[in-house]
């Protein structure tokens, strides 16, 4: 489809003339270290490897590549879950890390103005002198990037209430991929004709490179509370969960894990959760001082009537990074009672977790593989870890194949297959399964429109590609790209 | 061309079109858009039968135009063609409201206040401002997508894009597709729901929509405080805004040049903590304004308690209107209507940059909006000479030009939404915009044959 021969030592030095020498990676070795993201089970070498400066010289290689047809990958901080990074063997992976600068923070309209390797946490730690954060969190916010996290469309913990990146994300200057600086929006969230920044962010690095990014900053809240709840049910769990959401509170953040998620945050980093829990409820309440004490009443009185047995509540950023770090390190720690393990990202609607975690219990013991439970109750987003071990032959494919179960359960609910790690490689082989093949082809049009070569992360996303430049159903000739033989039909 | 098409070829409606949908009759005067004449209105009662009639219009190269109650239908420039009017309100039942979920999913043609009783029913509530002017039913469901209007709780909960989660669209040449879903977290594919949000009819059909919705608060206050010139309304407004008090809303409102500005906070919540914060708010502004003006702080409780269910979805202030004067019928708008958006740091010279442009023409505007989300209409009254409101504009766009600072290459924008016949012959209605050969592919690969709705967007898109 693409011409492997392209990337060879003239591309090698034209791009080192645009970005420097030190800029452009050849060596197999080094190669090697950008071979996945954060998504292991996927993994090439990229052909090459260039790390711009500027949005200028970003956009000087993306015109070499789209003149020798060469598909090329942007890449942040590599943190992504599943495979949208994944460089490509006859492909260049343009590496956005060495542009981080924070260009401009503007309090009096509350904005900021980045380059895409700033990382998330660099935002709100910039904004912090003038009261006010960035609001969307993803668990890996010290070290992803803000352009990775526009290109997926991050959320975090505390999305429930202060929504995903689209919500924050009102500018963007981009090189499209045919190599052209330009800018989609204004920075106000208003700008005239239709919302390319909303349709830009989340596809995943298929309609562009992101160079700048406009950010919304808000205020600091007043007063924060965390309060953990321990039950000895994850039904007990549940049912606290959807009081909370029908007493008509929105708290900033509602997770939940259940034993299994416990006992490896226990093994991992010692977060001594209340002895005996069968389900632990982290509720995180923001806003005014005085609501968020009325809030914290309510909320524990709900646990309690709900059986928790246990309620701790933070009070300052030290208890509550304590109550946080079991979870946050949930993911990780799961590799302490098991050599290997698949995280999922499914959603279903909240009302529909207690019997979806049912079957998923049910599923599990039937096939006798393990299934660790953390997610963000508030709005259904599941991530169940599925546990194996990868030494054991046929182990893999069988935590595939339920890991694939619990895709289809999400959707039977009438949910997602990815609440917010995004399609990338992994799931795209699910998409036909939530989506139909005109609401497939309709969403391609987009990439069209952005993409017409199709050579800006390919392969991502949609389990097949449309050929652009055909009017559907008035087929008159061969695609000019078929009939010169650069690309196949398929 | 100023004119409007001629209706006399319209004898008969097409075989195809009644055959693809069961109510379709040929367009009487009244049905026109933006002053171009329609031949032929449908009424689909689902996406089925709205797709049927879509490939029958393609069949036959008609342009398409779709329409919700109307209030909004001038909105735009005019269109090339109006073939056809597809007008959405037989498709007008709530298919599911997951209360549960805080989740609704209703067809286009739904009147909002219809919906509203629906959601008001079980406390909850869609956190979108509906039109002041759009009659009985508050404007449909598509027809606030499709113009992404938005009101005073924009401030917090954004537009229609922000709170729409899934949208089932039928493109022109008939094709159904959906995105999202009905849950509120979902990055699976792209988010067509984005693109439609705004589009004014411009890529296709709405036929249905999913929205994430929110508790309906028990109270509501709005404080308001009346500043003497831009620069206090501009520092009443950044107090607000700064604050951690979590208005749902801040307006501004200037309806003469010689008038106080009034800017208002809404906050809303329990009845307790909405009483608690405006004491607060209060003593904010005043502390903030002393000595610069003679600011007064009075609370107004113009919000009924939960139990009122009809009001729920009204503007959520009464003169704060984003669709702008209205005729006295009610039934539409009659002046000009001109969307201004900025950095909201940048409030004062927006401000002094709308009246020296009106000084300039000796015009005298009404300005209100979200001053603190960055949005102001203005309104020019039906009046007003077209040369002059076209030099307004015109004087307006270049002093917003001047606001530019370094990277993005501009910070602010003047649309004129609509506007009487005169006027929009002499104006350019969407003034630069950016990344409009973007917005052209878009529209190319949407709808290559350029029937929906044409001429109406931006860039003649």
């Amino acid at each position: 489809m693409y011409d492997t021969s392209a990337i060879d030592d003239r591309l090698a030095v034209r791009l080192a003339r645009i970005c420097g020498a030190d800029a452009v990676i050849t060596d197999p070795q080094q190669l090697r270290t950008y071979e996945c993201d954060g998504l292991t089970a996927h993994r090439c070498s990229p052909g090459l490897v260039v790390l711009p400066q500027s949005a200028e010289q970003v956009a000087a290689v993306v015109r070499e590549c789209a003149a020798r047809r060469i598909p090329f990958v942007a890449r942040g901080s590599g943190t992504g879950l599943s495979g949208g990074a994944l460089p490509r063997a006859d492909g260049v992976l343009i590496v956005t890390s060495k542009m981080r600068r924070i260009i401009a923070i503007d309090p009096a309209s509350r904005r900021a103005l980045v380059e895409p390797g700033v990382t998330n946490l660099a935002v709100s730690k910039a904004a912090e002198p003038y009261g006010l954060f960035y609001a969307p969190d993803p668990s890996s916010q010290v070290v992803c990037s803000v352009g990775g996290n526009v290109a997926e469309n991050s959320g975090g913990a505390h999305c429930l209430k202060h929504g995903f990146t689209v919500h924050h994300v009102t500018g963007l200057q981009i090189v499209t991929p045919q190599g052209e600086l330009t800018w989609l929006g204004d920075g106000t969230g208003a700008a005239p004709g239709y919302d390319l920044v909303g349709a830009f962010t989340g596809s995943e690095g298929t309609l562009g490179i992101v160079t700048k990014i406009i950010v919304k900053l808000t205020p600091i809240p007043e007063a924060v509370t965390t309060l953990l709840a321990a039950f000895t049910t994850m039904g007990a769990g549940g049912a606290a969960v959807s009081a909370i959401i029908g007493s008509g509170i929105l708290p900033g953040a509602i997770e939940m894990m259940d034993a299994l998620a416990i006992e490896a945050a226990e093994a991992a980093v010692n977060c001594r959760y209340p002895e005996g829990a069968g389900a632990v409820l982290i509720v995180e309440l923001d806003g005014p001082a005085a609501d968020v004490e009325a809030q914290t009443a309510t909320v524990r009185a709900i646990c309690t009537a709900e059986g928790a047995y246990e309620i701790r509540a933070a009070r300052d950023a030290a208890e509550r990074a304590a109550i946080w770090t079991g979870r946050k390190s949930a993911f990780a720690a799961v590799g302490r009672i098991s050599p290997a393990y698949i995280v999922q990202d499914g959603v279903v609607p909240r009302t529909a977790l207690p019997r979806v975690l049912d079957r998923i219990s049910e599923l599990s013991a039937e096939r006798g593989i393990r299934v660790a439970n953390v997610f963000h109750a508030g709005d259904g987003n599941l991530h169940p870890l599925v546990l194996f071990d990868d030494t054991v032959p046929g182990e893999q494919e069988a935590a595939e194949k339920l890991s694939g179960m619990i895709l289809d359960l999400c959707i039977e609910h009438g949910g997602s297959i990815t609440g917010e790690h995004g399609v990338g490689v992994d799931k795209s082989r699910y998409m036909p399964r939530m989506f139909g093949a005109d609401d497939l082809d309709t969403m391609q049009l987009l990439r069209c429109a952005f993409d017409p070569g199709s050579l800006c992360n390919p392969g991502k996303v949609f389990p097949t590609p449309r050929l652009c430049g055909e009017v559907p159903g008035v087929r008159r000739a061969p695609h000019p790209l078929v009939a010169s033989g650069l690309i196949d039909q398929f | 061309m100023a004119s409007a098409d001629s209706s006399s070829t319209a004898g008969s409606v097409p075989a195809e079109l009644s055959s693809a949908c069961e109510d379709v009759t040929l367009a009487s005067a009244a049905d026109a858009v933006g002053g171009r004449q329609a031949r032929y209105v449908a009424a689909p009662a689902s996406t089925a039968e709205a797709a049927a009639l879509l490939r029958a219009a393609s069949g036959l190269g008609l342009t398409v135009v779709p329409r919700g109650s109307g209030s909004r239908l001038d909105w735009g420039a005019r269109p090339t063609g109006c073939d056809l009017i597809v007008d959405t309100r037989r498709m007008d039942q709530v298919v599911e409201h997951a209360a549960g979920d805080l989740v609704v999913t209703v067809q286009a043609g739904t009147g909002l206040h219809d919906l509203a009783k629906v959601l008001a029913a079980a406390g909850q509530r869609l956190a979108l401002d509906s039109p002041a002017n759009a009659g009985s039913t508050g404007g449909t469901v598509g027809g606030l997508i499709a113009t992404g209007a938005a009101g005073p709780l924009r401030y917090r909960y954004g537009a229609p894009r922000d709170l729409l989660i899934g949208i089932t669209v039928v493109r022109a040449d008939g094709t159904v597709a959906r995105s999202g879903g009905k849950v509120v977290k979902n990055v699976a594919g792209y988010d067509i729901g984005k693109l439609f949000a705004g589009s004014l009819g411009t890529l296709g059909l709405i036929t249905d929509a999913t929205f994430r919705l929110h508790p309906r608060p028990e109270a509501a206050a709005w404080v308001t405080l009346d500043c003497p010139d831009s620069a206090s309304a501009a520092a009443a407004v950044r107090t607000v805004a700064d604050s951690p008090l979590t208005p749902s809303a801040i307006e501004l409102d200037w309806p003469s040049a010689a008038q106080p500005i009034s800017v208002s906070a809404l906050l809303e919540g329990d009845t307790d903590s909405v009483s608690g914060r405006a004491d607060r708010l209060g003593e904010l502004l005043e502390r903030a304004t002393a000595g610069q003006s003679s600011a007064q702080t009075k609370r107004a409780d113009d919000r009924p308690g939960p139990r009122a269910p009809a009001d729920a979805h009204e503007e959520s202030k009464p003169g704060a209107s984003p669709s702008g004067p209205v005729d006295a019928d009610g039934r539409g708008p009659s002046g000009t209507l001109v969307r201004v958006a900025f950095w909201a740091g940048q409030l004062t010279a927006v401000l002094t940059a709308i009246r020296a442009a009106a000084d300039a023409v000796a015009l005298d505007p009404g300005i209100c909006g979200s001053a603190a989300a960055g949005v102001l209409d203005v309104s020019v009254p039906a009046s007003a000479a077209a040369v002059a409101v076209a030099d307004f504009v015109a004087v307006l766009r270049a002093g917003l030009e001047g606001l530019a600072d370094g990277l993005p290459p501009s910070r602010a924008s003047a649309v004129v939404l609509c506007a009487p016949p005169a006027v929009r012959d002499a104006v350019d209605m969407w003034g630069p915009v950016p990344s409009l050969a973007l917005m052209r592919a878009v529209k190319d690969q949407f709808d290559p044959g350029h029937r929906m709705a044409p001429g109406r967007f931006a860039g003649g898109i």
